[in-house]
């Protein structure tokens, strides 16, 4: 299919200062993954650990990866691939959580 | 670009190349279906000569011509090459490559040098498992699940086998990546996704679970290696690890995996039953979304292979329920298939044949697979040659046959030349026959409780196993049989035509063999897929 009609935004340029405070952010959430491990969270640790993975990996795809400036598809495929996950991940504790 | 219809067809089309580096380096869509056709056939004979040898154990009870180990290290081999090598590459490797591009209009895939890349990851894999079997401390006796603590304890070659399995799942996630974007960027003009014959669609849907589902049997397959080698305590108790949660991973990735097989062989049936019923595809939606339903629910349901291993009450009736519901998408496939062809005007050739073979045999080993899948029933059966009888149904009978099916259909497209058809036919029977003489008393002696993995029996399961080992005989004559007469047509004088079974889907609107750019103009589409009227 010769047609570029959707092309998005060619070469998205996000500016240094930008990326710095999504640095610091993700510095910042690394820190509070080790901090959490010191709070007695029973069987929440796990969930916790995860849900701040997750903000951090969201965090590397909209600004990094430049899903932000992307076209909404990838959006929806993204946003798909991390609800799969999250369903595993639920399903999986069906059996832990009941045991 | 050359131009009009004094094209060089893409055999003839070496590109400049000499002798093999033509095919082993070239990045055509098709060149690169046939490097898969042939190793995936010689990883296919190898692995069925092992179970041939695994049959002939079997023959009578006690140690006939192997003992335990031995036939622990081929039971685990045999499944190693079958699944990774064979069936899970198989029919998206081969005639998704080949087929995908000229199906929806297109000149080759999106990434053709990625897509050769693959095939490279794929043989290097190959090597990676080969070697396996017989270097280091003998081949891996795990069975191809590699189920902890075992596997993390075995003295045999687990690490390289795994870390084949994990090279080879590279190239299943990149074949995958690849034709997710091939669909979504490259249809022909006019070519809606209502519009796209239905084997694209299964590969669309297919290729989704490559990706998605692929990369956690890498890491799990890691964590292997990682606990053998490092003590991490994953999955055994002692260093306060779970055992089940291997089970978990393995099949979160391993139960979609049976639908990266089955997927693909529904496209080839789909794409197979209207051409020689003359006739549209009855409910060409349904089929259409039934395969990405069948791949999102398919997500969920892999503790049914775990009824037994002390996971908990609540998961099992969950996956239990929803084991039953995926059933229901792969129903309606099976009642429009037999839809398209209620009063079409059927002509019963090879590819036919092999097709109907496929809806007969996957609807006995669906059904079984219910006996499966709820709970009672699991429990008396489970680990029993019931399980052995059922996958072979499924997987052999479902996917090897639709594989049969789609190499006598294409064939003809794909060289130029056809297949003696009274042989193919007589081939057919045999290898149909044969098959359900091998798989068929495995069901009976499992009811009765013949456990599967075993290299000796009882003496009251020796009548069954000696019927199946004879079938195993007749089906491999019969498959011989088939492969020497395909092989054989290319000595055949006249070509068989650009449109030998007069389909009308676009592969067929192209020369054969298929000129290196498949199309001199790309067509607009106007049409649904499957409309025979003129
Ligand atoms: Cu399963």
């Amino acid at each position: 299919m010769e047609n570029h009609e959707h092309e998005p935004h060619e070469n998205h340029i996000t500016s240094y200062t930008t990326l710095a405070k999504v640095l610091i952010g993700l510095l910042f959430l690394t820190f509070i993954t080790v901090a959490v491990t010191g709070i007695h969270l029973g069987p929440l640790t796990v969930a916790v650990a995860l849900i701040i993975a997750c903000v951090k990996g969201g965090i590397v795809l909209t600004w990094f990866m430049h899903l932000k400036f992307e076209l909404p598809v990838f959006r929806y495929m993204v946003l798909g691939v991390f609800l799969l996950f999250a369903l595993i991940i639920i399903v999986t504790f069906f059996d832990y959580a009941f045991r | 670009m050359e131009t009009q219809n004094n094209q060089l067809n893409y055999i003839e089309d070496t590109q400049g190349r000499w002798g093999i580096f033509a095919w082993i380096f070239s990045t055509d869509h098709k060149r690169i279906g046939i490097l898969y056709l042939i190793s995936i056939t010689t990883f296919f004979l190898l692995a069925a000569l092992m179970g041939g040898l695994m049959r002939l154990e079997l023959i009578a009870p006690g140690e006939t011509i192997m003992d335990a180990q031995t036939y622990n290290g081929l039971f685990t081999v045999h499944g190693i090459i079958m699944i990774f090598l064979v069936v899970i590459p198989g029919l998206g490797a081969v005639f998704g490559n080949f087929f995908l591009p000229i199906m929806i209009g297109a000149r080759d895939v999106a990434f053709p040098r990625l897509n050769l890349f693959s095939w490279w990851i794929y043989m290097a894999g190959a090597i990676l498992a080969v070697y396996s079997q017989f270097a280091g401390d003998g081949p891996p006796d795990t069975g191809w699940t590699f189920y902890a603590p075992y596997s993390t304890e075995s003295g045999t070659n687990v690490v390289a086998a795994v870390f084949a399995a994990f090279v080879l799942g590279f190239s299943s996630i990149l074949t995958g990546l690849n034709f997710i974007v091939t669909i979504h960027r490259m249809r022909a003009p006019g070519m809606t996704w209502f519009k796209m014959p239905l084997f694209p669609w299964s590969l669309y849907a297919t290729a989704w679970i490559q990706v998605l589902a692929t990369p956690i049997v890498g890491i799990t397959l890691m964590m292997i290696v990682a606990e053998r080698l490092f003590q991490i305590g994953f999955f055994d108790p002692a260093l306060g690890g779970d055992p089940i949660l291997y089970q978990h991973l393995f099949w979160i990735y391993s139960h979609p995996a049976v639908y990266i097989m089955i997927l693909p062989a529904m496209g080839v049936i789909t794409e197979i039953i209207p051409t020689f019923a003359k006739k549209s595809i009855f409910g060409y939606k349904a089929i259409a979304l039934s395969s990405v339903a069948i791949a999102a629910v398919g997500y969920f349901v892999w503790g049914h292979h775990m009824y037994t291993s002390g996971m908990s009450g609540t998961a099992r009736w969950f996956f239990s329920f929803l084991t039953f519901i995926v059933a229901i998408p792969s129903a309606i496939k099976v009642f429009n298939w037999v839809a398209t062809m209620y009063k079409g005007s059927i002509d019963a050739r090879t590819p036919f044949l092999y097709a109907a073979t496929f809806i007969f045999l996957f609807m006995i080993g669906g059904l079984t697979g219910l006996v499966l899948g709820s709970l009672a029933t699991d429990v008396h059966v489970h680990d029993t040659s019931f399980v052995v009888a059922h996958f072979h149904y499924i997987i052999f009978g479902g996917m090897g046959f639709a594989f049969f099916a789609a190499i006598h259909y294409w064939w003809p497209k794909m060289f130029g030349k056809m297949y003696n058809e009274r042989v193919a036919n007589i081939a057919w029977l045999i290898t149909f026959v044969g098959f359900n003489v091998l798989y068929f008393p495995l069901f009976v002696i499992g009811i009765q409780g013949m456990p599967r993995r075993y290299f000796d029996y009882l003496p009251e399961f020796h009548a069954g196993h000696l019927i199946s080992t004879i079938g195993a005989f007749i089906l491999l004559s019969g498959l011989f049989l088939m492969i020497i007469n395909i092989y054989r047509a290319k000595k055949h004088v006249t070509p068989a035509g650009d449109n030998p079974w007069g389909g009308v889907t676009l592969e067929w609107q192209v020369p054969s063999p298929p000129p290196t750019l498949n199309f001199d103009e790309i067509p607009t589409i106007t049409k649904s897929p499957y409309s025979f009227e003129k």
